[in-house]
């Protein structure tokens, strides 16, 4: 199916120039939380795409039929469902990575850019757009977890994936890691880092200073 | 239909959660021998990496029923229940949980490796964000570890995830947990600390809530075994 630019947009918007995280600053609290090792960003990043585009096709399904006064009720359901399913899902076919991500399955349900995505856009168009919005978000969102895992990982623990990628020569000379990587505010000066390269290069986005 | 009238909302509300319940209760069902499968394969590799034995998703059964040899309860006076041998999934030491009030004893895993017997005790207690568990693997003078394996459902990857860490469990070989005839457990120490009592493990940098934890499990879950420890260690 071609793709005609409204589509382009709301597909590819969120990656830079809407992006959930670093312009809309949504969705922090589990960037923070999940990002100390690659892998589980990774993970987090696909869950959270997945439940975002099917959760945004089901509202948008449902958004002629859902009464105004339970509509959060109604989206937190859907969420929340999605979510479950993801968790049993994983615990069936996917055990170990389950075990990695034990608590964050589940707080995929508190993410603000899904509840975002919902009202926002999912109540407002249709199912077809609403599955690209999903997708788009998801992995704008993604893509951000996972850069901030790679600087985590890497200065942290020396190891990307969980493979030791500093060699054992930089220790010798007095190399360490830095164990303040593994703690969450580490990854919010390294979230500002990429807001600060992405505002410079998108001059736009700048807030006006008095 | 007017969709904001009172009795349009409740019966969409009543309709929806109908259906979620019944769509999760389906997928959860046809999901669950598959669960529990995956839940006894991972407890199975617990138990046989506190061996030192690495197993494959594969072959951890086959590897489980060639090294233990047999699995039973035993009472808190170190006896052993009557009835309760065997070691399959479905005999009662497997199903068993540490610390579960209505469970007939406490469940004991005998292995014969490298021409010793070792017994396997399980253990569970908290860390910082949720429990941890683990399984020591004693010697059969009852005091010397064989090895040791540690698991989490939550800590904080990096720090006190750690205890997961093969390098942490391999720590544990050697250490004694009775000393002049009394069951002192094995203490974790913040690192380039010591304990003049008893034996010691380091601890994790950066996790001491976690290490802790170890620490009171070890005491408070082995401890259980006192009796079938001592008794163990004066044969």
């Amino acid at each position: 199916m071609a793709l005609n630019s409204k589509t382009k947009a709301v597909l590819l918007g969120p990656l830079s120039k809407n992006n959930p995280v670093i312009v809309q600053v949504l969705g922090i609290c589990s960037a923070l939380a999940v990002t100390s090792k690659l892998e589980p960003s990774l993970v987090m990043a696909v869950a959270v795409t997945t439940v975002m585009a099917f959760s945004n096709v089901i509202i948008s399904l449902l958004r002629k039929t859902i009464p105004n006064r339970i509509r959060i009720i109604v989206q937190l359901v859907v969420v929340a469902s999605l979510v479950t399913i993801v968790s049993e899902v994983l615990k069936a076919f996917s055990y170990d990575v389950n075990k990695q991500l034990s608590v964050f399955v589940g707080l995929i349900v508190t993410n603000c850019i899904l509840m975002g995505r919902l009202e926002a856009f999912a109540l407002g168009n249709g199912p077809w757009p609403s599955f690209l919005d999903g997708i788009g978000n998801g992995l704008g969102y993604g893509w951000i977890l996972v850069v901030t895992g790679f600087f985590r990982e890497l200065l942290g623990s020396g190891e990307l994936m969980g493979y030791r990628v500093i060699p054992q020569s930089f220790y010798d000379a007095g190399y360490e890691n830095n164990g303040l990587m593994m703690l969450a505010p580490m990854a919010v000066l390294i979230v500002a880092c990429i807001i600060w390269v992405h505002r410079s290069k998108n001059k736009d986005l700048q807030e006006e200073t008095n | 239909m007017n969709r904001e009238s009172n009795g349009y909302t409740i019966i969409y509300a009543a309709v929806m959660v109908v259906i979620v319940a019944l769509g999760l209760s389906f997928t959860h069902q046809s999901l669950l021998d598959k669960q529990i499968a995956n839940e006894n394969i991972d407890k199975m590799q617990q138990i046989l990496r506190s061996l030192n034995v690495t197993a494959g998703t594969d072959e951890a059964e086959a590897r489980y029923a060639e090294l233990v040899t047999n699995a039973y309860l035993v009472t808190e006076d170190g006896d052993k229940v009557e009835g309760s041998e065997g070691n399959t999934p479905e005999d009662p030491a497997f199903s068993t949980e540490l610390g579960d009030p209505s469970a007939q004893g406490l469940p004991v895993y005998e292995v014969s490796i490298e021409g010793k017997t070792v017994y396997i005790l399980p253990m569970s207690g908290s860390g910082l964000w949720g429990a941890i568990w683990g399984y020591l693997a004693i010697e059969d003078d009852g005091s010397t570890i064989y090895g040791a394996d540690f698991g989490h459902a939550g800590e904080t990857p990096g720090l006190g995830a750690e205890i997961a860490q093969r390098s942490f469990g391999m720590q544990f070989e050697g250490k004694e947990v009775i000393e002049e005839g009394k069951f002192v457990s094995v203490a974790v120490v913040k690192p380039g600390q010591s304990d003049a009592r008893r034996d010691y493990v380091d601890g994790i940098s950066g996790g001491t809530i976690t290490s802790q934890g170890v620490d009171k499990m070890l005491l408070n879950s082995v401890g259980m075994y006192e009796n079938f420890l001592m008794k163990l260690n004066r044969n």
